[in-house]
């Protein structure tokens, strides 16, 4: 009784010590191995096609909606103090450092990483990666590592589209609609954004998040339990150990990135 | 999908997410150690600097003219040693007062340089001799405090007025 009890408790904790060893082996494999996604620039291509072009329009409208809701209630906040020309600070600040990144990061991880994770499990589960060893081609060189880049690459790209949209959405609000001066939109915004600080920040975070969100979905797919089943849990699992590791992520990045300029 | 689509949409897509970063880098930052060109150091000593930060602003009549390069403590004086950068553009007399100011009640605090009328100029790495600290808030109302109880006199008496 007492022995099945540690037992039940101890293969989740083996198992999942098991898939982190091999994930990190799986990610030196990757890099080892993606000297034809970089110098075949093809493959790659057609994945930054599939993660970065098809994520374009949910980045784009989630990013302009993000950016009126910023808008309405830092207004709706900063009215209250008087201050309501620092609207563009507020959203300025937020999208650069915090929400662009993390918010896009969260989209592309279920718009893009659940599709690569698919993709590759149902590659498995159909052994159609057992094939192409057969044929001695490297299934982590030619399906593994273009997904992986494709997604590393997009990544950075659709969090600055984020940001900007988000930008301008709470631009569309703010100004246009509610009225804030538009020349104290932007001239605070200018003043207190610093290029180094906020946004190497944030492009920093960008690219931290697609390499973790990619390699996330590349290995779920690889490591998918060859069965229907298996193929639903491991999209799953994409998506919510994606959302995870990027909050998490963003938490340690944050306390090294930002903590006061004294 | 065709192969000579899939390249243009891509590099629609690129163009776009580089259009936005530039965008984000051109209209909504700035950097601030770019816009004021070549700089001279100079230093000043303050008894109390505030909150005063690295980076914040150094500005005279309003305008910026540099920026807050480090903050140190004196051990042997027990003050704050400021080191500014200042724009090489701008030459400041000797007697020129360095304060520091509060932009609005709860903004940000700057360094400003209010130049006096010596002919002779501040030369690079000199000090500058007139300072003025930060306006504490709390020392303010604590004098406020105690001056209105000595006007007040004994609490409960009646007003002559």
């Amino acid at each position: 009784m007492l022995a099945r009890f540690f037992r039940k408790l101890g293969a989740p904790v083996v198992t999942f010590i098991w898939r982190l060893g091999f994930a990190a082996r799986f990610l030196s494999a990757i890099l080892m191995n993606s000297g034809a996604s970089l110098f075949r620039f093809q493959l790659t291509m057609r994945e930054l096609y599939f993660s970065g072009v098809l994520s374009l329009l949910i980045i784009m409208v989630s990013g302009f909606f993000v950016g009126l809701v910023l808008g309405l209630q830092g207004y709706e906040t900063l009215q209250r103090y008087g201050s309501s020309e620092a609207l563009g600070i507020l959203v300025a600040l937020t999208l650069t450092r915090e929400l662009g990144p993390v918010v896009a990061a969260l989209l592309f991880a279920s718009r893009a990483g659940s599709a690569v994770t698919a993709e590759i499990g149902l590659m498995k589960t159909t052994e159609q990666l057992k094939a192409m060893d057969m044929m001695a081609v490297n299934p982590i060189a030619r399906v593994v590592a273009p997904r992986f880049w494709g997604g590393v690459l997009s990544m950075p790209l659709l969090a600055g589209l984020f940001t900007a949209m988000g930008i301008l959405g709470a631009w569309v609000i703010g100004v246009k609609i509610i009225g804030v001066d538009d020349g104290a939109f932007w001239s605070q915004m200018q003043a207190a954004v610093d290029f180094r600080y906020d946004l190497v920040n944030g492009f920093i975070k960008s690219v931290v998040f697609g390499v973790a969100v990619s390699l996330i979905a590349v290995f779920e797919g690889y490591d998918t339990e060859p069965t229907a089943e298996g193929l639903s849990r491991a999209i799953t699992r994409t998506v919510v150990v994606s959302a995870l590791a990027i909050l998490a992520l963003d938490f340690v990045l944050t306390s090294f990135m930002f903590r006061g300029k004294a | 999908m065709n192969r000579s689509v899939i390249d243009l949409w891509v590099g629609v897509f690129v163009a776009i997410g580089i259009a936005s970063l530039m965008f984000l880098a051109l209209k909504v930052s700035n950097s601030a150690t770019a816009n004021l060109g070549d700089t001279y150091r100079l230093s000043a000593e303050f008894a109390n600097i505030g909150g005063l930060k690295i980076r914040a602003p150094v500005k005279s009549a309003g305008v910026v003219v540099g920026r807050v390069a480090d903050i140190r403590f004196d051990k042997d004086l027990y003050k704050a040693v400021v080191d500014i950068d200042v724009s090489k553009n701008f030459r400041f007399p000797k007697d020129t007062f360095a304060n520091i100011y509060t932009s609005g009640l709860l903004g940000e605090q700057y360094l400003g340089l209010e130049p006096g009328g010596d002919s002779e100029y501040i030369k690079p790495g000199e000090a500058i001799r007139h300072t003025q600290d930060a306006v504490v808030l709390e020392k303010l109302i604590s004098q406020f405090l105690f001056n209105k109880a000595a006007e007040g006199g004994v609490q409960g008496a009646p007003a002559g007025k």
